[in-house]
């Protein structure tokens, strides 16, 4: 099988986010990267794949260089090559920008499925998994925590939960994947991993590489224009609820859940 | 030139789903200050007789699609034919639920017109003759104000259970339409071979008006009854935070979080749980929060609207005996 497996960097969860003087990004200086958390679950489920039907799996990201080194990680834990989709224009890009030059990417792969996370928690969007399968014309199926692989590799068959329920869905393949947590434990890449890791091929490929033109990417044309960040909206002060005892406390909690908020 | 706000109306087992009438409620409103109509898209099978109720929420006029091959819902089904219904109408504004199958739909939708949108919003507003956006990023830790250039309709989905919902009014009444839709056999390359429900019926934590959450402070899934207990009692689902449930506790469906579900009931409880900032990331639109947890420095009391210092072993079930006073 011809597995590709897309991901990106994000501030480490723990991150504190600072607005920059701009008003419209955050500070980057003191930024630990790391590979998004719901892209570990798609490079899992690619290897998974591989071991299960054989093949090859590929690691498409776009961004600065310093990306790389997620790739290597994912290349660490057991994925075969990767490609770095960089360039200056690319800075700014919004969602659709970005899928448009992934999937010149993965475009002549031949892939047979293609793994994204669910989401980015940097954006919290969700939007670029749908436009690269728009874009590459294949469908795709979102939010999936579970996975298999027909035996003759024409289709795949994917659980979904959704409010209340979980779907059984079939679709035909190649089909783009997006990840959700459930899906699978992803491995740690192990040391012997790392080192073989150094020794993969991991090609750079700018805009120009990609037959692209630049004046569509970046900030300049962006779609979706922020007009400005703010922090998060302060929450009214709350009270510590009064009492000596376990018991009183929560007498005095219940009476005011009732009484003054209202919501019992 | 591009006219009216559309919404995208969500159904289920013949039923409309609420957080269509959170986004109908909104798209009045966003019609209002446009001075422009609100139209809800309305897509199923047998589910026509259904319009009408969206017209007490606000709607002008309501385009129905009715057909066997739109139960359920698809992502290719409903992409197709709800882009053909755009491109003939083109509208200003495009209004979705950030539910699950809405998040899907969106997210495909948007790339198939070639426009932006904004994914689970907090907050609408009209600038200038432009939608403008308010949402969550980075888990929270930011707001994103965010409009549109160059790009119609101007997409956006809203977090279920933040809109304000208007009061149904009876007496007003929408305009139904059958609205023309081609759907090619070709066009529909995934089907959905089952559902399956969950146990009890449970309502979903993002739906949910009330959650009972616990944490690490649980101390083990054995425990979690005394959260169940309350919840029966005051109609909460159960939730908890990634704690419980890398540690096996609790089912993924129920973790609250960066990366498990976003809630915004009425009512959060969070018990034994300390704060940390990605748990905060899907609970902090909640209306009320409660925090109860032994350690007075928890960072959760720092969020709480009510805070209780003590053990939840002795706090919840003495909680659980006094609320039944109110009931």
């Amino acid at each position: 099988m011809n597995i590709i497996v897309c991901l990106k960097q994000v501030p480490d969860t723990e991150s504190q986010i600072k607005i920059g003087s701009d008003g419209t990004s955050i500070v980057t200086d003191d930024i630990k990267w790391v590979m998004n958390p719901y892209d570990e679950f798609g490079v899992e489920e690619a290897l998974r794949l591989k071991e299960k039907h054989g093949g090859e799996v590929t690691v498409v990201a776009l961004g600065p260089k310093r990306v790389t080194e997620s790739i290597r990680t994912a290349l660490a834990m057991g994925a075969d090559k990767g490609i770095l989709v960089s360039d200056d224009a690319l800075e700014g890009s919004d969602a659709l920008a970005t899928a448009k030059a992934i999937a010149a990417a993965i475009k002549d792969l031949e892939a047979d499925i293609i793994f994204t996370g669910q989401r980015g928690v940097d954006d919290d969007q969700g939007l670029v998994g749908a436009a690269v399968a728009e874009f590459l014309g294949m469908p795709q199926l979102s939010l999936i925590v579970k996975l298999e692989v027909a035996e003759d590799g024409k289709s795949v068959k994917v659980e979904r939960p959704i409010e209340g329920e979980t779907l059984v869905i079939e679709s035909s393949l190649p089909a783009l994947i997006t990840a959700q947590k459930g899906l699978n434990e992803p491995r740690y890449a192990s040391l012997p991993g790392i080192m073989k890791a150094k020794k993969k091929p991991l090609d750079e490929k700018s805009l120009g590489d990609l037959g692209l033109d630049a004046a569509e990417f970046g900030v300049g044309a962006r779609k979706l224009k922020i007009l400005e960040l703010t922090p998060p909206p302060v929450r009214k002060a709350g009270i510590m609820v009064g009492g000596d005892t376990p018991q009183d406390k929560a007498a005095e909690l219940a009476k005011l859940l009732h009484d003054e908020a209202k919501v019992l | 030139m591009a006219q009216g706000v559309w919404t995208i109306a969500e159904q289920r087992d013949g039923a409309i789903r609420k957080i269509t009438y959170e986004i109908v409620s909104e798209g009045r409103r966003l019609a209002d200050a446009l001075g422009q109509e609100l139209t809800v898209i309305l897509l199923g099978s047998n589910i026509k007789d259904k319009a009408a109720l969206l017209g007490q929420y606000g709607a002008d006029r309501v385009l129905v699609c009715d057909d066997p091959k739109l139960e359920p819902y698809t992502t290719d089904a409903y992409v197709s034919v709800i882009s053909g219904l755009v491109k003939d109408g083109d509208p200003a504004v495009l209004l979705v639920g950030a539910s699950v199958e809405g998040k899907d739909l969106s997210s495909r939708l948007a790339a198939r017109l070639d426009v932006a949108m904004a994914q689970d919003c907090t907050a609408f507003a009209v600038e200038e003759g432009n939608l403008v956006a308010t949402r969550p990023i980075y888990a929270g830790k930011a707001y994103a104000k965010v409009t549109f250039e160059n790009s119609f309709p101007q997409m956006a989905a809203a977090r279920p259970k933040v809109m304000e919902l208007n009061e149904p009014d009876e007496s007003k009444s929408a305009e139904v339409v059958d609205a023309e839709f081609t759907l090619d056999d070709g066009d529909l390359k995934t089907k959905v071979l089952d559902v399956m429900k969950d146990e009890g019926g449970k309502v979903d934590l993002t739906e949910a008006d009330k959650i009972v959450s616990g944490g690490r402070g649980m101390k083990g899934p054995e425990n979690y009854n005394i959260l169940e207990d309350l919840a029966a009692l005051i109609g909460a689902s159960v939730g908890a935070s990634r704690s419980a449930v890398d540690a096996g506790w609790r089912p993924h469906s129920d973790q609250v979080g960066q990366t498990g579900k976003v809630v915004s009931p009425n009512l959060y409880v969070a018990c034994g749980i300390s704060g940390a900032i990605q748990h905060l990331a899907g609970m902090s639109t909640s209306k009320v929060i409660v925090a109860i947890n032994k350690d007075e420095d928890a960072p959760i009391f720092q969020k709480a609207d009510y805070g209780v210092v003590g053990d939840l072993f002795d706090v919840v079930p003495a909680l659980t005996e006094e609320v039944k006073k109110y009931l």
